[in-house]
């Protein structure tokens, strides 16, 4: 290793603040931290495929402009000059979203989504967009039309998903941070089996406006990042009432980062969810996060198990729930005002052209949701189907209610299993489902909710994740509880779990 | 329930997904299966209980009725795939008997 390769690997290892730090006091510019990070993409990319689209220019040019301001005593962000990779389901004005979709290929958005928004006016560098499953339906981004993103801690496995793109991308030192949506799990699952940190905020928390919608009433953008306070810092800025998105909250944000700053548990009442657990758990999983329950008791914090016994009804209340909801919002894709149209021949019909451009352009999953969601709508079935799956959320959402009268937040392992193989799952859509099991009750409920790492099982040697659950708008206390479980965990290995990240492949 | 072939044309037909014989072969089976896992939802026994279609107890949120910027034309129609004369160009709308 030169002496070059040396410097480019310390900075790509840098956390988020440590590199704001640097960019700061000028010790490092912002351009060579974006340069270090194009050059790492370069790398390694080939084998991950995090990312869709990479523009470095204009990531050059606008970490360019975060030095000038930086030189000249002008005031910027907390993560002024930080690289940043976006999943591409939220607009960014020059560059295609294209939510991994055939319909949407090369589509060029006409406004900037809020979050991309206040990125941008916070001195971020968006590096470029994140690979994702198609309209974020799946958990393993097989369903990406455009390929699957490897997971970096072995490439024939999955990274997870939705959002498995902007977890990999973190985990492989090809971004410090990314943003991610989580409508049954999307930003959390990827991050456990990937061994990064995944928050979602509170419903209405961060803006929807801009995040091309699966399901309305469950989407939330979130923060991706390898450490906590990383993810504070990100989830500070995204956050925040937007008057574009009426489902926004107006109410100030959550001392993010004073809690990721404190790590203390001490006192804190911390609920078991008896029902996330057992059965079709692995050992690993299970072991290594009673360990981690045992490390939060360890700390101060008082272990409680709590029931909640509608849990099990979760995941099919979900599955009726999303493909309604996902049925009407992608109606939109119509090959009218934008995206592919196919078959106008002069002679086709517009119903037609409609539905020979949504054969075409749709995959499999994303037309299996359609299905069912247009089933469970149709009149004679709503009742028993949608109308019943709403009155589950309705007790979902009692389950927390009475749980958070007595503890302050609810933990459980982040997905049953660590990382499958590409390709295992692709033909049992309900064993893909099954991966979300944990994570879609906060979605259903909108509280708070996120994924910590906690070690790899001792079976397949693959990353486990520790989900903490908090009432809404107590967003801080997922934090606080990540922030102390990574304060010991790191003590005890002597190193960040990602330290044990295997090399990737390219040299250069 | 045993959802078929004939089915799920039927629902793709009112999707507007105008799917291939093989694929409606494949999916019949697929969303036989979760549709049965899915209709657990009715083990809970719960008249009483209230639907809930979102999260937050949120009511009308109103702003006031002021001039804003839109975008331009020309940005609304750059994603279209087919425009003509400032408008979205469509494929014919009526049917040959109208």
């Amino acid at each position: 290793m030169t002496l070059q390769q040396g410097a480019a690997a310390e900075i790509i290892r840098l956390t988020a603040v440590d590199l704001a730090t640097k960019i700061k006091s000028r010790e490092l510019s912002a351009v060579e931290a974006t340069r270090t990070h194009l050059d790492r993409i370069a790398d390694v990319d080939g084998e991950i495929h995090a990312f869709l689209y990479v523009d470095g220019e204009r990531a050059l040019a606008s970490a360019g402009r975060v030095d000038a301001k930086i030189a000249a005593g002008e005031m910027v962000g907390p993560l002024a000059g930080v690289p940043l990779a976006l999943k591409d389901i939220l607009t960014y004005t020059g560059a295609p979203t294209t939510c991994g979709s055939k319909i949407l290929e090369g589509w060029l958005p006409p406004y900037d989504a809020t979050v991309t928004r206040r990125l941008l006016d916070h001195d971020i560098v968006i590096l470029g967009k994140t690979n994702l499953d198609e309209f974020a339906m799946g958990s393993s981004t097989e369903n990406s039309a455009f390929g699957p993103t490897r997971n970096p801690w072995d490439s024939d496995r999955i990274p997870g998903g939705s959002g498995g793109g902007s977890a990999a991308a973190v985990a492989a030192f090809e971004a410090p941070l990314a943003i991610g949506t989580d409508t049954g799990g999307s930003i959390r699952q990827p991050a456990a089996v990937t061994g990064t940190v995944g928050v979602k905020p509170t419903y209405g928390g961060s803006s929807r406006y801009g995040l091309v919608a699966l399901a309305s009433s469950l989407d939330q953008p979130g923060p991706c990042a390898r450490t906590v306070l990383d993810a504070a810092l990100l989830h500070q800025v995204i956050a925040g009432h937007d008057p574009c998105d009426s489902t926004s909250i107006d109410q100030p944000v959550p001392d993010v980062v004073g809690a990721a700053r404190s790590a203390d548990v001490a006192g804190m009442k911390v609920g078991v969810v008896s029902e996330l657990g057992g059965e079709g758990y692995a050992p690993g999983v299970e072991q290594r996060f009673n360990e981690a329950v045992e490390l939060l008791a360890s700390l101060g914090a008082e272990i409680i198990e709590v029931s909640c016994p509608h849990f099990v009804y979760a995941l099919p209340a979900y599955y009726l729930i999303l493909p309604a909801e996902c049925s009407s919002n992608l109606a939109k894709f119509d090959g009218m005002r934008f995206g592919l149209r196919v078959g106008d021949d002069g002679v086709a019909s517009a119903e037609q052209v409609m539905a020979a451009t949504r054969e075409a352009g749709f995959g499999a999953e994303v037309k299996r949701r359609i299905i069912i969601g247009t089933y469970a709508l149709s009149s004679g079935y709503y009742d028993a189907y949608y109308g019943q799956a709403q009155k589950v959320r309705t007790l979902i959402s009692r389950d927390f209610d009475k749980a958070f009268a007595d503890v302050d937040v609810l933990v459980s392992p982040s997905t049953p299993i660590t990382a499958f193989k590409i390709g295992e799952k692709v033909d049992d859509p309900l064993a893909m489902y099954m991966n979300d099991l944990c994570t879609i009750p906060s979605n259903l409920a909108g509280n708070a909710s996120a994924s910590f790492p906690v070690g790899l099982a001792p079976e397949d040697g693959l990353p486990v994740g520790l989900q903490v659950m908090a009432p809404p708008l107590a967003d801080d206390r997922l934090y606080r509880v990540g922030a102390a479980l990574e304060a010991a965990l790191e003590s005890a290995w002597g190193g960040s779990l990602l330290d044990r990240l295997p090399d990737l492949g390219a040299v250069r | 329930m045993a959802l078929t072939a004939v089915d799920v044309a039927s629902l793709a037909r009112l999707a507007r997904i105008e799917l291939s014989e093989a694929e409606l072969e494949v999916l019949a089976p697929q969303l036989d299966v979760i549709l049965e896992s899915v209709a657990r939802v009715s083990e809970v026994a719960a008249q009483d209980i209230p639907p809930t279609s979102h999260a937050l107890p949120l009511t009308n949120v109103f702003r006031e009725d002021e001039l804003r910027p839109s975008l331009s034309r020309e940005q609304v129609l750059s994603g279209a795939p087919a425009a003509e004369q400032l408008r979205f160009r469509v494929p014919r709308i009526l049917g040959d008997e109208a």
